[in-house]
């Protein structure tokens, strides 16, 4: 089961976010505080790497609880789901979500770029992936 | 080696790549309503001006498939420039036909050619505070400069319609004809 989604635009601002399993509903505030820690956290991982410039920064976070799966562009937007420990496939669907992104967001003339993301297209095609992917 | 010379006009009418990639067709059409949104003072214009950039490509578009689908002649019956436009533009256009085309029970001189899934919509969702617009307007316009340039004068128009079950509204192409038109027909 996947809990939830976050987007988050290169500066680290929360663009989108979507709680899908039966997760307590937390404030807006609260979400765009998580978004931008998250966010803190994958730059401060990228910089301790050992390896000086290797790393792409946070991955993936496994604990007895949940499952955190992150995906950055090339253009630094992150796409991160939060799911159930034993979920499969939670890079397929991060990059099918990119994909969505791509088409129902950027190719649409109404939508701001590094704005706050509200496509009903999006959100309806999101919803069907994921109900889809889920199953 | 010279090979044999033919005359342009002697070789057969070039059948033309009918294809363009959607996301090539979304991004240049995103651009064009950008443009247009920077350059109107109020929301209800955006529709005049999306209609009046399809408007100039109306002539071209009829000149053309007159001469590769219809051996250069044109129609002129009402009923004969509709079904041209439901399907051979719709066609050339979109690679389908369109899926009604009917006539308006309220007045005489009004018709409707509807898509469910109009291919200039494909990505476009609309800000609450613009509900109403259709970027087919766009299509409107080259519809309407089609009917114009064929000397059936009409106003032409996209609409939104919500159809009962489904999620997104299907479009409408509301087109009604001139009155000198109509009395021609009769």
């Amino acid at each position: 089961m996947i809990y939830s989604l976050y987007i988050l635009n290169k500066a680290g601002t929360l663009i989108y976010q979507n709680d899908y399993g039966p997760t307590e509903k937390l404030s807006h505030n609260s979400y765009i505080r998580l978004g931008s820690t998250f966010h803190s956290l994958h730059a401060i991982a990228s910089n301790l790497s050992p390896v000086s410039g290797s790393s792409s920064g946070i991955e993936l976070i496994e604990t007895d609880t949940f499952k955190l799966q992150c995906f950055q562009t090339h253009t630094g937007i992150k796409f991160y789901i939060i799911a159930d420990p034993n979920h499969p496939g939670l890079e397929e669907i991060l990059h099918g979500i990119y994909e969505l992104y791509t088409d129902y967001v950027l190719k649409n003339p109404f939508y701001e770029i590094e704005m706050q993301i509200r496509c009903d297209l999006f959100d309806y095609k999101l919803s069907r992936l994921l109900k889809l992917t889920t199953d | 080696m010279n090979r044999p010379q033919t005359n342009i006009v002697d070789r057969p009418v070039s059948k033309g790549k009918a294809e363009v990639n959607i996301s090539s067709f979304a991004f240049l059409f995103s651009e064009m309503i950008q443009y247009c949104q920077d350059r109107i003072k109020a929301g209800h214009e955006l529709e005049k001006k999306l209609s009046d950039m399809g408007y100039s490509i109306g002539p071209r578009l009829l000149e053309l498939l007159c001469v590769r689908e219809k051996n250069s002649k044109r129609e002129t019956k009402l009923l004969g420039i509709l079904s041209f436009i439901h399907t051979t533009v719709w066609k050339s256009l979109f690679g389908k036909t369109a899926d009604s085309l009917e006539k308006s029970t309220e007045a005489e001189d009004e018709y409707m050619i509807s898509d469910n899934n109009m291919v200039v919509n494909k990505f476009i969702s609309l800000p609450k505070h613009l509900g109403s617009l259709n970027c087919a307007a766009f299509v409107a316009g080259i519809i309407e400069g089609i009917l114009c340039s064929a000397e059936f004068p009409a106003r032409v128009t996209a609409h939104n319609v919500t159809v009962e079950g489904k999620k997104f509204p299907k479009t409408v192409i509301l087109i009604k004809f001139n009155p000198e038109v109509i009395e021609r027909n009769i």
